[in-house]
């Protein structure tokens, strides 16, 4: 991509309040097609609000968010439009635990989308592939690993054939050996060009497929630089104390 | 280099701890409280036992012409039973007719316990219930096919208990989950109107409801206008129900994690899809048994239309007990009334167990 590709998330002077609390201080990031962006900083700094903000599971109260030409308000439709067009996976898998694996796959395409029924699961079990565990299509999520389950999560947003994909925190519930899975099907989606917003302490994913690195600390964005730039000069004393802490062992 | 060691080889376990000398020691001696909690139950046992077969078996009474003999042989009076059972069953319904209100109830219990299997969850059970429900009533009212018309107010006994319970337990489902929702609603109104609602009908005894919906509701009526008094009856029960099972659901519905909402949102799903395909599956499979727990509670409250004067099972039980020739048989009739309850939420709770194992063994 290049400067002439259209942005597809804007953030404009965004602010948020929990209460009193001040989480998200007029934050300003722009997000074009294609590109792969990682939002990184300490627990509390507000990465995990802002990449919600953006589907809006939760509500900015001040500045502009437009995601895909439409604007973010209060209004029903252009949220359920916006959350069509864009795929989340969370850090906790949030699978129905109720449904097997390929109805956790057809929910949404079926019942969104209107797909019929033979089509939706043609596009899971390729999605199912995709992620390298076909096999389980007809098992409950109770039954799979933490990173099976992660792949599955992962799968469920593709198969809505999304525009842009959030993680929030993909990797941090998982045992150490599951990690790399989860990241490997990450970085596939990367290669083919999905544009990816991801808040992940992971820095060698960071490393390998950001275009752009943000930091924020205390509900603002702090520094925001190519990988490379970011992790060998960075500009704040606030990124360079948190890069020592996360990279030091 | 590190040097390979085999597995250890399995060994049998100690012989005192398998077998049916294994059981007893782990289950009932394997301490010294266990121990004597298990003596006194075995000596309660001896003394109810020996005591209950007595007075079902050697001392009850089989051919009686009144109470008199039964009370000098001192067990169930059985010939009481025999002589009242069709007053007991069908109340007050003309006693030649008694085959109608048997094969509607049968027909509708038949009906019942086929829905429950969820094997049958096909087309054509929609189509069983359309043509059941009508056979049901055309038995039960008749005035049609050369059937002799029976008017509500002559219904009774179990068939009654049975239609009360079961068209309570069906319409006031649906409504507790709407209530549910709506108490949970972020709309302040709808909020307020269910909170109130639910609020207050719990808020009230029963009977005070029955009362209301069987004396009062008429003199709001205008006149010329009048509506059956066994279906105001049947509604009031349905509001009642509603309220009591709507803060069941409602407990499923906050046993839901967020993440569970979060991502439905995320995929897009509207409201109705949101709750009905994702949050409901999984509160209503949670609150089974309290769900249970009050659908047998409402089969059981049938038994309050007696200050009304509906002749359901309890009712009819009590006019037998009304004839001279046998009286002083409350205890016999209660127990026989007692067993017929007892097989009804025995049957439910037994269900809704297997039920449980159901969703248990599917999902995790």
């Amino acid at each position: 991509m290049n400067s002439s590709t259209p942005y597809i998330v804007e953030i404009r002077n965004v602010n948020k309040w929990y209460g009193e609390f001040h989480v998200l201080k007029n934050i300003n990031m722009q997000v074009r097609k294609g590109e792969r962006i990682v939002v990184c900083g300490p627990s509390g700094s507000g990465k995990s609000t802002l990449i919600r903000c953006i589907n809006r599971l939760e509500e900015h109260q001040a500045g502009d968010i437009v995601v895909d030409g439409i604007r973010l308000t209060s209004d029903l439709k252009g949220v359920e439009a916006i959350r069509r067009e864009v795929g989340m996976v969370f850090q906790h898998f949030n699978l129905f635990p109720h449904l097997t694996v390929m109805e956790n796959l057809t929910l949404a395409p079926l019942w969104v989308r209107g797909i019929p029924k033979k089509q939706a699961e043609e596009t899971a079990m390729h999605f199912l592939e995709r992620v390298r565990i076909p096999e389980q299509a007809q098992k409950y999520p109770g039954q799979l690993s933490g990173g099976q389950q992660q792949r599955v999560a992962i799968a469920r947003s593709l198969c809505m054939n999304p525009k842009i994909m959030l993680f929030d925190e993909p990797t941090s519930a998982l045992d150490p050996e599951m990690i790399k899975e989860v990241l490997d099907v990450m970085v596939s989606l990367a290669e083919e060009g999905m544009t990816m917003l991801c808040v992940t302490h992971e820095m060698g994913f960071a490393r390998t497929v950001a275009n752009r690195v943000v930091f924020m600390d205390k509900g603002e964005i702090v520094e925001e630089n190519e990988p490379e730039a970011f992790f060998h000069n960075p500009r704040s004393g606030r990124t360079k104390l948190f890069l020592s802490q996360i990279l030091k062992h | 280099m590190t040097a390979e060691t085999a597995p250890l080889p399995d060994l049998k376990p100690p012989s005192s701890t398998i077998g049916p000398i294994g059981w007893l020691r782990r289950n009932l001696f394997n301490s010294i409280p266990n121990t004597i909690l298990t003596l006194l139950a075995l000596w309660f046992l001896w003394q109810i036992v020996p005591a209950l077969y007595d007075w079902l078996f050697v001392r009850s009474t089989v051919e009686a012409a009144d109470s008199r003999v039964c009370r000098d042989a001192g067990g169930l009076c059985i010939a009481f039973l025999m002589e009242k059972h069709r007053l007991i069953l069908f109340g007050l319904y003309p006693f030649e007719q008694h085959w109608r209100p048997l094969a509607a109830m049968c027909l509708f219990l038949a009906l019942i316990l086929a829905t429950c299997n969820r094997r049958f969850w096909k087309p054509w059970l929609w189509l069983c219930w359309a043509m059941g429900l009508p056979a049901v009533g055309v038995l039960m009212w008749g005035g049609v096919l050369g059937l002799r018309y029976v008017g509500t107010e002559q219904w009774g006994g179990l068939p009654l208990t049975v239609f009360l319970a079961a068209f309570g337990m069906v319409f006031a489902f649906p409504l507790s989950i709407l209530l549910a929702l709506g108490r949970r609603s972020k709309m302040p109104a709808i909020q307020a109107l269910c909170i109130g609602y639910i609020e207050l009908i719990r808020g009230v005894p029963l009977i005070s409801v029955l009362f209301m919906a069987s004396v009062m509701f008429p003199l709001f009526l205008p006149t010329g206008v009048s509506i059956d008094k066994l279906l105001r009856t049947q509604v009031a029960f349905i509001l009642f129900a509603a309220a009591y099972l709507a803060e069941v659901v409602r407990g499923g519905l906050q046993a839901i994690p967020r993440g569970q909402y979060e991502a439905a949102d995320s995929l897009g799903l509207g409201y109705w899809q949101k709750t009905g395909l994702i949050v409901l599956p999984q509160a209503l499979k949670l609150v089974i048994p309290p769900l249970v727990n009050v659908f047998i509670g409402i089969f059981k409250d049938t038994s309050l239309v007696v200050i009304i004067g509906l002749f359901d099972l309890m009712n009819a039980a009590k006019q037998a007990l009304i004839d001279p020739n046998w009286r002083g048989l409350a205890v016999d009739v209660y127990v026989a009334v007692s067993v017929v309850y007892f097989v009804f939420c025995y049957g439910m709770s037994k269900y809704s167990q297997a039920l449980e194992a159901d969703f248990n063994k599917s999902h995790r």
